[in-house]
Protein backbone atom coordinates (compact mmCIF):
# COMPACT_ATOMS: atom_id res chain seq x y z
CA UNK A 1 0.00 0.00 0.00
CA UNK A 2 1.68 3.93 -0.78
CA UNK A 3 1.66 5.74 2.15
CA UNK A 4 3.66 8.73 2.63
CA UNK A 5 6.10 7.77 5.57
CA UNK A 6 7.52 5.00 2.57
CA UNK A 7 8.38 7.45 0.77
CA UNK A 8 10.04 10.18 3.38
CA UNK A 9 13.45 9.19 3.22
CA UNK A 10 14.23 10.43 -0.21
CA UNK A 11 12.65 7.30 -1.87
CA UNK A 12 14.57 4.69 0.75
CA UNK A 13 12.25 2.56 2.64
CA UNK A 14 12.04 2.98 6.31
CA UNK A 15 14.19 0.32 7.78
CA UNK A 16 12.33 -1.41 10.65
CA UNK A 17 14.90 -2.22 13.51
CA UNK A 18 15.52 -1.98 17.66
CA UNK A 19 17.84 0.81 18.42
CA UNK A 20 19.12 0.95 21.45
CA UNK A 21 19.62 -2.00 24.01
CA UNK A 22 16.76 -4.71 25.58
CA UNK A 23 15.67 -5.54 28.27
CA UNK A 24 14.59 -9.11 29.74
CA UNK A 25 13.10 -9.82 32.67
CA UNK A 26 12.83 -13.38 34.74
CA UNK A 27 9.25 -13.68 35.14
CA UNK A 28 8.58 -16.46 37.66
CA UNK A 29 4.81 -16.59 36.54
CA UNK A 30 3.53 -18.16 33.30
CA UNK A 31 -0.22 -18.16 32.67
CA UNK A 32 -1.62 -21.59 31.04
CA UNK A 33 -4.76 -20.66 30.48
CA UNK A 34 -8.14 -23.06 31.28
CA UNK A 35 -11.57 -22.51 32.92
CA UNK A 36 -13.42 -23.62 35.62
CA UNK A 37 -16.76 -23.84 36.72
CA UNK A 38 -18.71 -24.61 39.51
CA UNK A 39 -22.96 -24.45 40.41
CA UNK A 40 -24.35 -25.31 43.49
CA UNK A 41 -27.32 -26.50 43.91
CA UNK A 42 -30.15 -27.89 46.64
CA UNK A 43 -28.63 -31.22 47.17
CA UNK A 44 -25.45 -30.97 45.33
CA UNK A 45 -23.02 -28.86 43.20
CA UNK A 46 -20.90 -29.69 39.95
CA UNK A 47 -17.18 -28.41 39.63
CA UNK A 48 -16.25 -28.45 35.95
CA UNK A 49 -13.81 -27.54 33.98
CA UNK A 50 -11.67 -28.01 30.66
CA UNK A 51 -8.66 -29.87 30.22
CA UNK A 52 -6.55 -28.02 27.55
CA UNK A 53 -2.93 -27.13 28.98
CA UNK A 54 -1.42 -24.34 27.31
CA UNK A 55 1.40 -21.47 26.82
CA UNK A 56 1.52 -18.99 24.71
CA UNK A 57 0.53 -20.39 21.45
CA UNK A 58 1.54 -23.65 22.35
CA UNK A 59 -0.71 -26.76 23.69
CA UNK A 60 1.06 -28.50 26.36
CA UNK A 61 -1.38 -31.09 27.34
CA UNK A 62 -4.96 -32.15 26.02
CA UNK A 63 -5.60 -34.05 29.21
CA UNK A 64 -4.44 -32.26 32.37
CA UNK A 65 -7.91 -31.35 34.24
CA UNK A 66 -8.03 -28.97 36.51
CA UNK A 67 -10.72 -30.26 38.94
CA UNK A 68 -8.67 -31.93 42.26
CA UNK A 69 -10.74 -34.54 44.46
CA UNK A 70 -10.38 -33.10 47.86
CA UNK A 71 -12.65 -34.46 50.18
CA UNK A 72 -15.53 -37.00 49.71
CA UNK A 73 -17.36 -34.07 49.89
CA UNK A 74 -15.48 -31.25 47.82
CA UNK A 75 -13.41 -30.88 44.74
CA UNK A 76 -11.26 -27.58 44.26
CA UNK A 77 -10.54 -25.95 40.68
CA UNK A 78 -7.51 -23.90 40.24
CA UNK A 79 -6.85 -22.45 36.84
CA UNK A 80 -4.08 -20.26 36.30
CA UNK A 81 -0.12 -21.12 36.43
CA UNK A 82 -0.23 -24.65 36.65
CA UNK A 83 2.66 -24.92 38.39
CA UNK A 84 1.09 -22.77 41.69
CA UNK A 85 -1.66 -25.03 40.72
CA UNK A 86 0.02 -28.11 41.91
CA UNK A 87 2.29 -26.85 44.62
CA UNK A 88 -1.16 -25.56 45.64
CA UNK A 89 -3.09 -29.01 46.11
CA UNK A 90 -0.40 -30.34 47.53
CA UNK A 91 -0.25 -27.92 50.37
CA UNK A 92 -4.21 -28.21 50.72
CA UNK A 93 -3.75 -32.20 50.46
CA UNK A 94 -0.60 -31.99 53.80
CA UNK A 95 -3.09 -29.86 55.82
CA UNK A 96 -6.78 -31.86 55.34
CA UNK A 97 -4.24 -34.86 56.17
CA UNK A 98 -3.01 -33.50 59.73
CA UNK A 99 -6.36 -32.11 60.59
CA UNK A 100 -7.77 -35.31 60.06
CA UNK A 101 -5.19 -37.23 61.98
CA UNK A 102 -5.61 -34.21 64.85
CA UNK A 103 -9.22 -33.90 64.80
CA UNK A 104 -10.48 -37.66 63.93
CA UNK A 105 -13.23 -35.84 61.12
CA UNK A 106 -12.74 -35.07 57.38
CA UNK A 107 -12.33 -31.14 57.03
CA UNK A 108 -16.08 -29.50 55.63
CA UNK A 109 -16.18 -27.26 52.63
CA UNK A 110 -16.67 -24.19 54.87
CA UNK A 111 -13.40 -24.99 56.38
CA UNK A 112 -11.49 -25.74 53.49
CA UNK A 113 -12.20 -22.68 51.96
CA UNK A 114 -11.22 -20.43 55.08
CA UNK A 115 -8.05 -22.39 55.36
CA UNK A 116 -7.41 -21.81 52.17
CA UNK A 117 -8.25 -18.15 52.29
CA UNK A 118 -5.09 -17.89 54.90
CA UNK A 119 -2.91 -20.21 52.72
CA UNK A 120 -3.41 -17.80 49.67
CA UNK A 121 -2.61 -14.83 52.00
CA UNK A 122 0.68 -16.04 53.57
CA UNK A 123 1.47 -15.38 50.04
CA UNK A 124 0.79 -11.89 50.14
CA UNK A 125 3.62 -10.50 48.64
CA UNK A 126 4.35 -13.51 45.81
CA UNK A 127 1.20 -14.50 45.30
CA UNK A 128 0.32 -18.21 44.59
CA UNK A 129 -0.91 -17.12 40.25
CA UNK A 130 -3.95 -19.05 40.98
CA UNK A 131 -7.31 -18.78 40.79
CA UNK A 132 -9.61 -20.78 42.59
CA UNK A 133 -13.30 -22.21 43.07
CA UNK A 134 -13.75 -25.11 46.23
CA UNK A 135 -17.82 -27.09 45.07
CA UNK A 136 -19.33 -28.92 47.60
CA UNK A 137 -21.38 -30.16 50.20
CA UNK A 138 -21.93 -28.09 53.54
CA UNK A 139 -22.37 -29.75 57.05
CA UNK A 140 -26.36 -29.70 55.92
CA UNK A 141 -25.81 -31.57 52.91
CA UNK A 142 -27.11 -28.40 50.53
CA UNK A 143 -24.79 -27.41 47.59
CA UNK A 144 -21.92 -24.65 48.47
CA UNK A 145 -19.52 -22.54 46.19
CA UNK A 146 -16.68 -20.77 47.28
CA UNK A 147 -14.68 -18.45 44.87
CA UNK A 148 -11.32 -17.00 45.26
CA UNK A 149 -9.29 -14.40 44.32
CA UNK A 150 -5.23 -14.65 44.03
CA UNK A 151 -4.68 -13.67 47.15
CA UNK A 152 -7.33 -15.25 49.19
CA UNK A 153 -10.75 -13.16 49.44
CA UNK A 154 -13.38 -15.34 48.68
CA UNK A 155 -16.86 -15.52 49.39
CA UNK A 156 -19.92 -18.32 49.49
CA UNK A 157 -21.72 -18.16 45.82
CA UNK A 158 -24.68 -20.52 44.44
CA UNK A 159 -22.07 -20.73 40.53
CA UNK A 160 -19.36 -19.00 39.66
CA UNK A 161 -16.83 -19.27 36.37
CA UNK A 162 -13.17 -18.08 36.67
CA UNK A 163 -10.09 -18.54 34.91
CA UNK A 164 -9.47 -17.30 30.51
CA UNK A 165 -13.40 -18.17 29.77
CA UNK A 166 -14.60 -16.56 33.14
CA UNK A 167 -15.89 -13.17 31.61
CA UNK A 168 -18.09 -15.13 28.99
CA UNK A 169 -19.28 -17.74 31.00
CA UNK A 170 -20.61 -15.81 34.25
CA UNK A 171 -22.78 -12.86 32.61
CA UNK A 172 -24.66 -16.35 30.91
CA UNK A 173 -24.99 -17.89 33.97
CA UNK A 174 -26.18 -14.89 35.63
CA UNK A 175 -29.29 -15.07 33.36
CA UNK A 176 -29.80 -19.08 33.10
CA UNK A 177 -29.13 -19.74 36.96
CA UNK A 178 -29.35 -16.30 38.38
CA UNK A 179 -32.62 -15.01 36.24
CA UNK A 180 -30.89 -11.78 35.56
CA UNK A 181 -32.29 -9.35 33.05
CA UNK A 182 -35.05 -11.58 32.60
CA UNK A 183 -38.63 -10.68 33.45
CA UNK A 184 -41.97 -12.66 34.03
CA UNK A 185 -39.95 -15.68 34.47
CA UNK A 186 -40.81 -18.58 36.98
CA UNK A 187 -37.70 -18.87 39.05
CA UNK A 188 -37.63 -22.53 39.52
CA UNK A 189 -34.70 -24.76 41.13
CA UNK A 190 -31.93 -25.89 39.57
CA UNK A 191 -32.07 -29.46 39.22
CA UNK A 192 -29.24 -31.71 38.68
CA UNK A 193 -30.37 -32.58 35.09
CA UNK A 194 -30.85 -29.10 34.33
CA UNK A 195 -27.62 -27.69 35.90
CA UNK A 196 -25.38 -31.00 34.03
CA UNK A 197 -26.83 -30.12 30.77
CA UNK A 198 -25.96 -26.11 31.11
CA UNK A 199 -22.91 -26.95 32.34
CA UNK A 200 -21.99 -28.65 28.65
CA UNK A 201 -23.39 -26.04 26.87
CA UNK A 202 -21.52 -23.25 28.37
CA UNK A 203 -18.45 -24.95 28.15
CA UNK A 204 -19.01 -25.89 24.57
CA UNK A 205 -19.80 -21.95 24.26
CA UNK A 206 -16.71 -21.21 25.90
CA UNK A 207 -14.43 -23.44 23.41
CA UNK A 208 -16.02 -21.39 20.12
CA UNK A 209 -14.72 -18.43 21.42
CA UNK A 210 -12.04 -18.99 23.93
CA UNK A 211 -8.26 -20.00 22.91
CA UNK A 212 -7.30 -21.46 26.06
CA UNK A 213 -10.27 -23.54 26.33
CA UNK A 214 -11.28 -26.67 24.41
CA UNK A 215 -10.37 -30.08 24.11
CA UNK A 216 -12.57 -32.08 26.76
CA UNK A 217 -14.92 -30.67 29.36
CA UNK A 218 -14.46 -32.91 32.94
CA UNK A 219 -17.28 -32.95 35.04
CA UNK A 220 -17.29 -33.66 38.60
CA UNK A 221 -20.68 -34.22 40.30
CA UNK A 222 -21.12 -34.01 44.12
CA UNK A 223 -24.02 -35.47 45.90
CA UNK A 224 -24.24 -37.31 49.45
CA UNK A 225 -23.39 -40.57 47.39
CA UNK A 226 -20.46 -39.38 46.73
CA UNK A 227 -18.09 -37.76 43.54
CA UNK A 228 -19.19 -38.82 39.83
CA UNK A 229 -16.84 -37.86 36.90
CA UNK A 230 -17.96 -37.42 33.75
CA UNK A 231 -15.52 -36.67 30.27
CA UNK A 232 -17.14 -34.96 27.40
CA UNK A 233 -15.51 -33.85 24.50
CA UNK A 234 -15.19 -30.30 23.15
CA UNK A 235 -13.51 -28.54 20.10
CA UNK A 236 -9.59 -29.50 19.44
CA UNK A 237 -8.68 -26.81 17.33
CA UNK B 1 12.09 -24.41 46.27
CA UNK B 2 15.36 -22.71 44.99
CA UNK B 3 13.44 -19.22 44.47
CA UNK B 4 12.29 -19.61 47.94
CA UNK B 5 15.65 -20.48 49.58
CA UNK B 6 16.79 -16.76 47.69
CA UNK B 7 13.86 -14.81 49.37
CA UNK B 8 13.41 -16.54 52.74
CA UNK B 9 17.06 -17.21 54.20
CA UNK B 10 16.87 -14.18 55.89
CA UNK B 11 13.68 -13.70 58.23
CA UNK B 12 12.02 -10.47 57.32
CA UNK B 13 13.13 -7.81 59.49
CA UNK B 14 17.12 -8.52 58.14
CA UNK B 15 15.39 -8.32 54.89
CA UNK B 16 13.57 -5.02 55.41
CA UNK B 17 17.47 -3.80 57.28
CA UNK B 18 18.62 -3.68 53.07
CA UNK B 19 16.20 -2.27 52.19
CA UNK B 20 14.87 0.76 54.53
CA UNK B 21 18.01 0.76 56.90
CA UNK B 22 18.54 -0.96 60.25
CA UNK B 23 15.63 0.24 62.54
CA UNK B 24 13.59 -1.52 65.78
CA UNK B 25 12.18 -4.77 65.63
CA UNK B 26 8.76 -4.77 63.57
CA UNK B 27 6.07 -6.55 65.54
CA UNK B 28 6.00 -10.29 65.23
CA UNK B 29 3.47 -11.73 63.52
CA UNK B 30 2.08 -14.48 65.93
CA UNK B 31 -0.44 -16.12 63.92
CA UNK B 32 0.09 -19.98 63.77
CA UNK B 33 -0.54 -21.04 60.34
CA UNK B 34 1.53 -23.31 58.34
CA UNK B 35 3.31 -21.81 55.54
CA UNK B 36 5.26 -25.16 53.97
CA UNK B 37 8.30 -24.50 51.88
CA UNK B 38 8.71 -21.53 53.95
CA UNK B 39 11.38 -21.28 56.84
CA UNK B 40 9.40 -18.34 59.22
CA UNK B 41 6.04 -17.86 59.75
CA UNK B 42 5.72 -14.38 58.68
CA UNK B 43 5.17 -13.32 54.99
CA UNK B 44 7.91 -13.95 52.81
CA UNK B 45 8.86 -9.86 51.57
CA UNK B 46 10.11 -9.19 48.01
CA UNK B 47 10.04 -5.21 47.26
CA UNK B 48 6.40 -4.00 46.61
CA UNK B 49 7.53 -3.23 43.53
CA UNK B 50 7.45 -6.78 42.55
CA UNK B 51 3.43 -7.17 41.98
CA UNK B 52 3.00 -4.14 40.32
CA UNK B 53 5.08 -5.37 37.35
CA UNK B 54 3.45 -8.59 37.59
CA UNK B 55 -0.28 -6.29 36.44
CA UNK B 56 2.03 -5.41 33.21
CA UNK B 57 3.56 -8.86 32.20
CA UNK B 58 2.06 -9.81 28.52
CA UNK B 59 -0.84 -12.47 29.10
CA UNK B 60 0.18 -12.88 33.23
CA UNK B 61 -1.85 -10.69 34.78
CA UNK B 62 -2.70 -10.59 38.66
CA UNK B 63 -5.73 -8.52 39.13
CA UNK B 64 -7.32 -8.80 42.85
CA UNK B 65 -10.50 -7.78 44.10
CA UNK B 66 -10.80 -3.67 44.75
CA UNK B 67 -13.04 -0.43 44.94
CA UNK B 68 -15.81 0.50 47.01
CA UNK B 69 -18.00 3.23 48.48
CA UNK B 70 -18.48 2.41 52.08
CA UNK B 71 -19.95 5.12 54.76
CA UNK B 72 -20.51 5.95 58.58
CA UNK B 73 -21.62 8.52 60.41
CA UNK B 74 -22.75 8.90 64.78
CA UNK B 75 -25.90 10.50 65.16
CA UNK B 76 -28.37 10.75 68.53
CA UNK B 77 -29.76 7.08 68.31
CA UNK B 78 -26.47 5.65 67.76
CA UNK B 79 -24.01 4.83 64.18
CA UNK B 80 -25.29 4.10 61.24
CA UNK B 81 -23.14 2.01 58.60
CA UNK B 82 -23.93 1.58 55.20
CA UNK B 83 -21.49 0.24 52.80
CA UNK B 84 -22.17 -0.94 48.55
CA UNK B 85 -21.15 -4.39 47.69
CA UNK B 86 -19.24 -4.70 44.14
CA UNK B 87 -15.88 -6.08 44.51
CA UNK B 88 -13.67 -5.45 40.75
CA UNK B 89 -10.38 -6.82 39.71
CA UNK B 90 -9.49 -4.82 37.06
CA UNK B 91 -12.21 -3.37 35.11
CA UNK B 92 -14.05 -6.80 35.58
CA UNK B 93 -16.79 -7.54 38.38
CA UNK B 94 -15.76 -10.15 40.02
CA UNK B 95 -18.79 -10.45 42.60
CA UNK B 96 -21.72 -8.67 42.51
CA UNK B 97 -22.82 -9.05 46.42
CA UNK B 98 -19.35 -9.18 47.80
CA UNK B 99 -20.12 -8.92 52.00
CA UNK B 100 -18.06 -5.91 52.97
CA UNK B 101 -19.22 -5.25 56.81
CA UNK B 102 -17.39 -7.98 58.92
CA UNK B 103 -20.03 -8.58 62.10
CA UNK B 104 -16.79 -8.63 64.88
CA UNK B 105 -18.95 -9.52 67.65
CA UNK B 106 -22.54 -8.05 68.39
CA UNK B 107 -21.42 -4.80 69.36
CA UNK B 108 -18.57 -4.58 66.76
CA UNK B 109 -18.59 -3.78 63.39
CA UNK B 110 -15.63 -3.44 60.70
CA UNK B 111 -16.13 -2.16 57.32
CA UNK B 112 -13.76 -3.02 54.17
CA UNK B 113 -13.13 -0.79 51.45
CA UNK B 114 -9.34 -1.02 49.35
CA UNK B 115 -7.96 -4.80 48.86
CA UNK B 116 -10.89 -6.95 49.15
CA UNK B 117 -8.47 -10.23 50.65
CA UNK B 118 -6.30 -7.57 53.36
CA UNK B 119 -8.99 -6.49 54.23
CA UNK B 120 -11.13 -9.68 55.02
CA UNK B 121 -7.86 -11.45 56.34
CA UNK B 122 -6.84 -8.32 58.87
CA UNK B 123 -9.99 -7.89 59.95
CA UNK B 124 -10.99 -11.62 60.64
CA UNK B 125 -7.37 -11.30 62.84
CA UNK B 126 -9.09 -8.56 64.98
CA UNK B 127 -11.87 -10.49 65.46
CA UNK B 128 -9.67 -13.37 66.71
CA UNK B 129 -7.43 -10.82 68.82
CA UNK B 130 -10.91 -8.73 70.41
CA UNK B 131 -12.23 -12.70 71.60
CA UNK B 132 -8.85 -13.66 73.11
CA UNK B 133 -9.13 -10.02 74.90
CA UNK B 134 -12.71 -11.23 76.27
CA UNK B 135 -11.52 -14.61 77.37
CA UNK B 136 -8.26 -13.14 79.02
CA UNK B 137 -9.95 -9.79 80.57
CA UNK B 138 -13.68 -10.95 81.55
CA UNK B 139 -15.31 -7.69 79.68
CA UNK B 140 -15.63 -6.86 75.92
CA UNK B 141 -12.91 -4.60 74.28
CA UNK B 142 -13.72 -1.17 73.55
CA UNK B 143 -13.63 0.52 70.22
CA UNK B 144 -11.39 2.80 70.88
CA UNK B 145 -8.45 -0.56 71.72
CA UNK B 146 -9.90 -2.86 68.92
CA UNK B 147 -9.54 0.38 66.34
CA UNK B 148 -5.71 0.54 68.09
CA UNK B 149 -5.50 -3.00 67.18
CA UNK B 150 -6.04 -2.77 63.63
CA UNK B 151 -3.52 0.02 63.00
CA UNK B 152 -0.78 -1.44 65.12
CA UNK B 153 -1.27 -4.33 62.70
CA UNK B 154 -1.32 -2.06 59.80
CA UNK B 155 1.75 -0.24 60.87
CA UNK B 156 3.84 -3.27 60.79
CA UNK B 157 3.44 -4.15 57.27
CA UNK B 158 3.73 0.35 56.22
CA UNK B 159 4.72 0.46 53.22
CA UNK B 160 4.83 -3.07 51.62
CA UNK B 161 1.27 -2.53 49.49
CA UNK B 162 -1.30 -3.66 51.99
CA UNK B 163 -4.32 -1.60 50.97
CA UNK B 164 -6.51 -0.99 53.79
CA UNK B 165 -9.54 1.93 54.42
CA UNK B 166 -11.37 0.53 57.21
CA UNK B 167 -13.87 1.78 59.73
CA UNK B 168 -14.69 0.55 63.30
CA UNK B 169 -17.96 1.08 64.67
CA UNK B 170 -19.21 0.39 67.86
CA UNK B 171 -20.71 1.00 71.39
CA UNK B 172 -19.31 0.37 74.14
CA UNK B 173 -18.80 1.87 77.78
CA UNK B 174 -18.04 5.43 76.16
CA UNK B 175 -20.90 5.86 74.30
CA UNK B 176 -21.08 5.07 70.10
CA UNK B 177 -17.60 4.91 69.00
CA UNK B 178 -16.56 5.54 65.07
CA UNK B 179 -12.58 5.35 63.88
CA UNK B 180 -11.33 5.32 60.24
CA UNK B 181 -8.06 2.78 59.98
CA UNK B 182 -5.53 3.23 57.46
CA UNK B 183 -3.01 1.02 55.62
CA UNK B 184 -0.22 3.95 56.32
CA UNK B 185 -0.99 3.73 60.06
CA UNK B 186 -3.48 6.33 60.28
CA UNK B 187 -6.36 6.04 63.14
CA UNK B 188 -8.48 8.94 63.45
CA UNK B 189 -11.74 9.66 65.43
CA UNK B 190 -14.32 11.35 64.18
CA UNK B 191 -18.17 11.61 63.61
CA UNK B 192 -18.63 11.01 60.07
CA UNK B 193 -16.46 8.93 57.26
CA UNK B 194 -16.20 7.71 53.87
CA UNK B 195 -13.77 5.52 52.29
CA UNK B 196 -13.49 4.48 48.76
CA UNK B 197 -13.57 5.30 45.55
CA UNK B 198 -16.78 6.65 45.58
CA UNK B 199 -15.93 8.30 48.80
CA UNK B 200 -16.16 11.89 47.24
CA UNK B 201 -19.64 11.42 46.14
CA UNK B 202 -21.24 9.90 49.48
CA UNK B 203 -19.15 12.72 51.29
CA UNK B 204 -21.14 15.59 49.36
CA UNK B 205 -24.77 13.77 49.89
CA UNK B 206 -23.98 12.98 53.63
CA UNK B 207 -23.17 16.16 54.16
CA UNK B 208 -25.93 18.16 52.92
CA UNK B 209 -28.51 16.05 54.56
CA UNK B 210 -27.03 15.35 58.23
CA UNK B 211 -28.06 16.73 61.08
CA UNK B 212 -27.54 15.88 64.82
CA UNK B 213 -31.03 15.51 65.41
CA UNK B 214 -31.99 12.90 62.58
CA UNK B 215 -34.66 10.40 63.13
CA UNK B 216 -34.02 6.65 63.03
CA UNK B 217 -35.81 6.30 59.63
CA UNK B 218 -34.14 9.66 58.50
CA UNK B 219 -30.92 7.99 59.02
CA UNK B 220 -31.64 5.24 57.07
CA UNK B 221 -32.48 7.11 54.50
CA UNK B 222 -29.58 9.26 54.45
CA UNK B 223 -26.96 6.70 54.37
CA UNK B 224 -29.19 4.62 51.29
CA UNK B 225 -29.02 7.51 49.23
CA UNK B 226 -25.21 8.22 49.94
CA UNK B 227 -24.10 4.96 48.96
CA UNK B 228 -26.65 5.03 46.02
CA UNK B 229 -25.60 7.96 44.58
CA UNK B 230 -22.38 7.49 44.91
CA UNK B 231 -22.56 3.74 42.96
CA UNK B 232 -23.96 6.17 40.48
CA UNK B 233 -21.36 8.27 39.50
CA UNK B 234 -18.18 5.63 40.52
CA UNK B 235 -17.58 2.47 38.40
CA UNK B 236 -16.20 0.62 40.92
CA UNK B 237 -19.19 0.80 43.38
CA UNK B 238 -22.40 -0.52 42.67
CA UNK B 239 -24.73 -3.91 43.59
CA UNK B 240 -26.79 -3.42 46.36
CA UNK B 241 -26.53 -1.14 49.92
CA UNK B 242 -25.96 -3.33 52.75
CA UNK B 243 -27.19 -1.05 55.70
CA UNK B 244 -26.47 -1.70 59.71
CA UNK B 245 -27.78 0.69 62.85
CA UNK B 246 -25.57 0.15 65.83
CA UNK B 247 -27.38 0.48 69.07
CA UNK B 248 -26.84 0.21 72.48
CA UNK B 249 -27.74 -3.39 72.85
CA UNK B 250 -25.66 -4.14 69.82
CA UNK B 251 -26.01 -3.77 66.26
CA UNK B 252 -28.95 -5.26 64.06
CA UNK B 253 -29.03 -5.51 60.15
CA UNK B 254 -31.82 -2.43 58.79
CA UNK B 255 -31.85 -3.71 55.09
CA UNK B 256 -30.36 -5.09 51.77
CA UNK B 257 -31.80 -3.36 49.00
CA UNK B 258 -30.10 -2.96 44.90
CA UNK B 259 -28.89 0.03 43.80
CA UNK B 260 -30.84 0.15 40.65
CA UNK B 261 -33.99 -0.04 42.54
CA UNK B 262 -33.15 2.73 44.81
CA UNK B 263 -32.20 4.98 42.13
CA UNK B 264 -34.96 4.27 40.29
CA UNK B 265 -37.37 5.79 42.95
CA UNK B 266 -35.34 8.56 43.23
CA UNK B 267 -35.69 9.73 39.48
CA UNK B 268 -37.72 12.40 39.68
CA UNK B 269 -34.62 14.77 41.33
CA UNK B 270 -32.28 12.82 38.05
CA UNK B 271 -32.78 13.19 34.81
Amino acid sequence: MLSTPMFANGGRMKEYHHSGSTECRFSPYAYNGGTVLAVAGEDFAIVASDTRLSEGYSIHSRDSPKCYKLTDTTVLGCSGFHGDCLTLTKIIDARLKMYKHSNNKSMTSGAIAAMLSTILYGRRFFPYYVYNIIGGLDEEGRGAVYSFDPVGSYQRDSYKAGGSASAMLQPLLDNQIGFKNMENVQHLPLTLEKAMQLVKDVFISAAERDVYTGDALKLCIITKEGIKEEMVPLRKD
Amino acid sequence: MALFDVIVSKAPWEIRGQFFGTGPKPLVDRTSHFTFGTKTQEFSVPPSAFLKSCSDDGGVSIDMNHGTTTLAFKFRHGVIVAVDSRASAGSYIDAKEFNKVIEINPYLLGTMSGSAADCQYWERLLAKECRLYKLRNKERISVSAASKLLSNMMCAYKGMGLSVGSMICGWDKKGPGLYYVDDDGTRMSGRMFSTGSGNSYAYGVVDSGYREDLTVEEAYELGRRGIAHATHRDSYSGGVVNLYHMQEDGWIKVCKEDVSELLHKYRKGMF
